[in-house]
């Protein structure tokens, strides 16, 4: 089994338990973001907005890049994500099967 | 149908989905053991499928084609693992490619089925998916059937909605 080891899912609980954090995670899902226009929406410096970025990066929540002089950070779709997408995916699948075989069965 | 239980265990890459029929379990064995009828309910919301090939013992395979709004069509196959009318029944599911056949180097999952008896005449299906890998969930999220699906299923939600 590839399951995400320990030490990935400590790193990922730790990434997510800081309301900053979450919060530049909400935002870059919704659209990238530079790393100065980040630090400009939080009253903390801009050392300090990079640094959460970093701990978002070693949980592969986030990904950054260089444009020019800026870092662009943007969500990261990691496997754990997209995992977790498509076994909820596959639930609601069931789910419709479920519903489908329900109607099948009320015909007689 | 009521869905009793549901648990996605993210670590063993499993799904495990429970539901309950108002049907005996010969009845419900039925829906798997008849091609036609497990067409009915086995594609996703608009991908209708058509069961080519349908062996229905220990080892037997099958094939079918789904064919999508837009005229698009998914071809898959299921190796029998287990078959034990009309309780239990376990197969590899995989991809296929245009010819029909089991594509190389697509992920599989395993899916193993439970029929039980619960008095009154119906029956509880306890179905258990299991993925390979993460990667191989990785590679069915790359192949955009998040996406796909879920606005598919997000129609199908609003429809309901709408009763």
């Amino acid at each position: 089994m590839d399951a995400l080891t320990d030490d990935e899912v400590d790193a990922l609980f730790r990434a997510l338990a800081d309301r900053t954090r979450r919060d530049i995670v909400a935002r870059v899902i919704d659209a990238e973001q530079s790393v100065s226009a980040l630090a400009e929406r939080y009253a903390m410096s801009f050392a300090a907005v990079q640094k959460h970025v970093s701990v978002l990066e070693r949980a592969s929540l986030v990904a950054k890049r260089r444009r020019g002089r800026e870092q662009i950070v943007t969500a990261d779709l990691a496997a754990v994500r997209r995992a977790r997408a498509v076994l909820d995916v596959y639930e609601q699948l069931w789910r419709h099967r479920a519903a489908q075989i329900d109607a099948l069965l009320a015909e007689g | 149908m009521t869905v009793t239980d549901h648990a996605i265990d993210r670590e063993a890459l499993t799904l495990t989905f429970v539901a309950e029929f108002a049907a005996p379990v010969e009845r419900v064995w039925q829906v798997w053991a008849d091609p036609r009828q497990l067409e009915r309910w086995w594609g996703p919301p608009e991908w209708p499928a058509t069961f080519t090939r349908h062996e229905l013992t220990p080892g037997g395979e099958m094939r079918y084609v789904m064919t999508g709004p837009d005229g698009d069509t998914s071809a898959g196959w299921w190796r029998m693992t287990l078959v034990e009318p009309p309780h239990r029944l376990a197969f590899d599911d995989g991809f296929a490619d245009d010819s029909g056949e089991p594509a190389h180097g697509m992920p599989v999952t395993h899916a193993e089925a439970r029929l039980d008896d619960i008095g009154d005449g119906s029956t509880r299906m306890t179905l258990i998916s299991t993925f390979p890998s993460l990667e191989a969930l990785d590679e069915l999220a790359a192949m955009g059937m998040v996406e796909g699906m879920s606005s598919a299923l997000e129609q199908i939600d609003a429809l309901l909605a709408d009763r």
